[in-house]
């Protein structure tokens, strides 16, 4: 018996009743689908992902991926594993039919990718780095490039890389150096280096289609002189496309998927195609950007369950010691779960993981509203949510998902700081995600430097009133945890406006010096609506699962979104303790 | 040649089960439920002899609730063409099933029926046998191998000793064994093509079958908890357990 890392129930939950996803198989993009379908996909996505992506989760982070005769070589049992993801059709589980695609809504294919995050984020970040690499193209590529590239790629036989950041630029983008130069034959030359760049170079697929940030000669400097370029392993005709593999990066976690420093146009023949207007680089990935950025808090979120799911098994099963006043010591010991401290440490993974499962997977809702939504203002309104929640998503599902796998250890006690125990290698997997896609300092800047000022507040607004409609909904059955939310918007509100008139006041880096306490605050906020809105739905389980919903909601009721009240007076102090801290005082 | 496969909706070999409270039966709401896996391996061989050119038609039958529909929907997307489902909520014992599966082979006319070695809920492990008997076909049970001829299959057949090879006379029923094939998984494709294809529903009253329970079940208890284990120093005290306390050597 293998232990459920993401419960199928869990997900059934999130779904229809949260979200109420059976909804969408009344717009016409869904109208071949039915509740029997999804169910359908998301079975076959765990089978596979507990038969053919578990199993060696291991094995790949102990024989980590080197260089052999100039070529990657990684365990056996990734390339089997993608195969065989290719062949049950999830390279194309959302896109059109004419792609071979099965048309899913963008929520169940991130419901079903939570499967495998938690089973191996390593192998399967081949698989979403080239889905995401294929939505841009997609959206952004002229037809010719399509042709050639897409539907491989939706097959699984090209794989996609994302190839922006540079030893010199990694936060700051707009400090790259890669070149191109046209070509009168209409592709460009390129020259310079990436780093950090996943999936770089192997030989799990055909080829590798590397989307490429550089500057056109002459372009203007900074992010508005930025293009993006399509840059194949080999060109159309099968030709070497002078992309080469100049290193490895030996990392702390996420080991199976190869991390690559990459050379381009050493021998003056690289060849890129533009993607996208030129000098709109950036501005076409960020348009990606809410998609992938929620994939990262969704992987969090899938790695935090896989650690409370195994910590849980573990607790249940761990003699060790005696309830407080249990005198007699001829007594056996008795299972961890039963001490308070661990019980403590439980739910707090539980109150992380399936509230950062909720949040993302209502970010995914508003994906599919923001393309599908019958009318154009619920469409407006759909992608001025998902814009707000990107950066909160991200950041906190990641924060929280790595506190998560903390306490997972700490359940284990001395075993689970050994390699013996799969919950370390969850947490080194899941440091990542506080870290790429925009660091999560970069992520609370975005979000009260741009997103919650953004078109006069209308994001943040309107988020605001996502949660006063659930804690009125709230009110009758569960009417302290209404009267607690409310109050928490509230506090958003007068910090909100206390900052702004600092702005006025003392200019931008006191405005934003205390971005990541804003962060924090929304965070848990949201962290308490989305528990309230899980509370809701639970209402018609009586059962264990239900009570255990209600009592998550609860803890964070409790222990978590009272911490809001500080971070609001640190926040409406304008304290610049930080900002007035000089380098030599270190 | 048609062939016609039973496949049953069982408690997901995933869940941990657990008994009612009041020792009727094992819970199952709010279960996960799926394929019973020597079922999936027999719509496997059926798929295989299909792609083989030796199978023209799969025939996928399940008894049992409105839920059934959900399984008879998986072995069509793994390759089954069409699907009937049997519905009742009553109580089906192996008798009942044979009886029903008799009555549908008479209808029907396959020339294989390929059914699980047991299902992994009561494990009884009686269907096929009784199936044959009642239709009076030669029967070749626990297969791990098959082929298929015109008027006859050779059958690997695992027994206790090893394997046995026998060979039978169409038509047959076919129980499978683990061994026999690795199921595919159902692929987003074709798990949408398998939305149109035909499932006929029909009743045991209607096909003149009583599927009235022949045995009672009087209590279902827990297994009894495992004992913990101890901590042996030496390779000879192990033996010397072996003997003396575990009786085994
Ligand atoms: C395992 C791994 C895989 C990766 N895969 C890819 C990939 O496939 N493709 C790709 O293009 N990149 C990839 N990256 C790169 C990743 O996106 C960058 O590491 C990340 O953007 C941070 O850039 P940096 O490492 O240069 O750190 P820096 O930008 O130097 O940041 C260092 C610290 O300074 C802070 N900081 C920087 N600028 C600011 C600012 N303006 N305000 C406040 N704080 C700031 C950051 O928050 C951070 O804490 C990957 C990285 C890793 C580790």
């Amino acid at each position: 018996m293998t232990l459920e890392l993401v419960p199928a129930r869990e997900l059934a939950f999130q779904l229809y009743d949260v979200l109420g996803v059976e909804a969408l198989c009344q717009r016409p993009p869904f109208a071949e689908h039915s509740r029997a379908t999804f169910d359908a996909a998301l079975e076959t996505a765990q089978r596979l992902a507990d038969d053919l992506f578990r199993p060696h989760n291991r094995k790949a982070d102990l024989e980590e991926p080197r260089i052999e005769n100039g070529k990657v070589r990684l365990v056996p049992e990734v390339k089997a594993a993608l195969a065989a993801f290719a062949e049950a059709g999830f390279f194309a589980a959302h896109r059109h039919e004419s792609l071979g695609g099965m048309q899913l809504p963008w929520t169940v294919a991130q419901a079903c990718a939570t499967h495998f995050h938690a089973a191996n984020v390593a192998t399967f970040s081949y698989a979403f780095l080239t889905i995401a690499a294929a939505n841009l193209l997609e959206v952004f590529a002229a037809d010719d490039l399509k042709r050639l590239y897409l539907k491989p790629m939706a097959e699984g036989r090209f794989f996609g890389t994302m190839a922006l950041s540079e030893p010199q630029a990694g936060s700051s983008l707009a400090d790259i150096r890669t070149r191109a130069t046209p070509t009168p034959e209409g592709f460009f030359r390129i020259e310079g280096g990436k780093m950090w760049i996943s999936a770089g170079e192997h030989e799990l697929s055909e080829n590798i289609v590397h989307l490429v940030l550089a500057r056109i000669q002459g372009a203007p400097a900074g992010i508005k002189g930025i293009s993006l370029f399509l840059v194949p392993r080999f060109r159309p005709d099968g030709a070497f496309n002078d992309v080469r593999l100049a290193g490895l990066n030996h990392k702390m976690g996420w080991r199976g998927t190869v991390n690559t420093v990459l050379k381009l146009g050493e021998s003056g023949d690289c060849r890129g195609w533009l993607v996208g207007p030129a000098n709109q680089g950036l501005a076409c990935m960020f348009h990606m950007m809410n998609e992938a950025r929620i994939v990262i808090g969704l992987s969090a979120a899938a790695m935090a369950m896989a650690g409370y799911r195994l910590s849980l098994d573990y607790a249940k099963n761990r003699p060790q010691g005696r309830a407080p006043d249990a005198k007699d010591p001829a007594q056996p010991q008795m299972p961890i779960i039963g001490h308070t401290d661990v019980k403590r440490m439980l739910l707090a993974q539980k109150a992380a993981a399936e509230g950062a499962l909720a949040l993302g997977l209502y970010c995914a809702r508003l994906v599919d509203e923001q393309k599908t939504a019958e009318d154009e203002s619920e469409r407006r309104d759909a992608g001025l949510l998902l814009d707000i929640l990107t950066p909160i998503m991200k950041a906190w599902s990641s924060e929280l998902g790595l506190k998560a796998n903390d306490q997972a250890i700490q359940i284990h006690g001395g075993y689970g700081y050994t390699r013996d125990y799969p919950v370390e290698q969850l947490y080194r997997d899941n440091r990542l995600n506080p870290i790429h896609e925009g660091t999560n300092g970069i992520q609370s800047i975005d979000l009260l430097g741009r997103k919650a000022v953004m078109a006069d507040g209308a994001a943040l607004k309107l988020l605001l009133a996502e949660f006063r409609a659930t804690a009125k909904a709230a009110h009758a059955d569960l009417p302290d945890y209404a009267l607690a939310l409310g109050e928490a918007i509230d506090r958003i509100e007068t910090v909100t406006l206390r900052l702004l008139a600092g702005r006025e006041a003392h200019g931008g880096p006191l405005f934003l010096a205390n971005a990541w306490a804003y962060l924090e605050m929304l965070g848990h906020t949201t962290m308490a609506w989305i528990w309230l809105t899980q509370a809701l739905a639970a209402r018609p389980y009586a059962d264990e699962f239900g009570k255990g919903k209600l009592q998550a909601c609860r803890y964070v009721f409790a222990w978590e979104l009272p911490k809001t009240k500080a971070l609001a007076d640190l926040l409406a102090s304008l304290d610049s303790t930080t900002l007035d801290m000089h380098e030599a005082w270190f | 040649m048609k062939v016609l496969v039973a496949v049953k909706r069982v408690v997901d070999y995933n869940v941990k089960i657990r008994v009612k409270s009041d020792n009727t039966g094992v819970e199952t709401a709010n279960v996960k439920m799926s394929m019973n896996p020597f079922d999936e391996i027999g719509v496997e061989e059926a798929v295989r002899l299909k792609e083989a050119g030796k199978a023209t038609e799969i025939v996928a039958v399940s008894m049992g609730p409105q839920a059934c529909q959900e399984t008879i929907r998986t072995a069509l997307a793994m390759g089954a063409d069409r699907g009937i489902l049997v519905l009742t909520d009553a109580e089906l014992q192996p008798l009942a099933v044979a009886k029903i599966l008799k009555v549908l082979c008479d209808k029907e006319q396959p020339g294989l029926v390929i059914l699980g070695k047991q299902a992994i809920d009561d494990d009884c492990n009686q269907t096929g046998q009784m199936l044959a008997a009642l239709l009076d076909w030669p029967q070749a049970t626990f297969a791990s191998k098959l082929e298929l001829g015109v008027s006859d299959a050779r059958v690997t057949r695992e027994i206790d000793g090893g394997l046995e090879t026998i060979t039978v006379t169409l038509p047959a029923v076919l129980t499978t064994d683990l061994r026999l094939n690795e199921p595919r998984y159902a692929s987003l494709p074709n798990i949408m093509k398998a939305k149109k294809k035909p499932i006929d529903t029909v009743d045991p009253a209607s096909l003149g079958v009583d599927v009235a329970p022949r045995l009672s079940t009087l209590k279902v208890n827990e297994p009894a908890k495992r004992q913990a284990g101890v901590k042996v120093a030496t390779v000879a005290d192990l033996v010397a357990k072996l003997k003396t306390e575990a009786k085994v050597i």
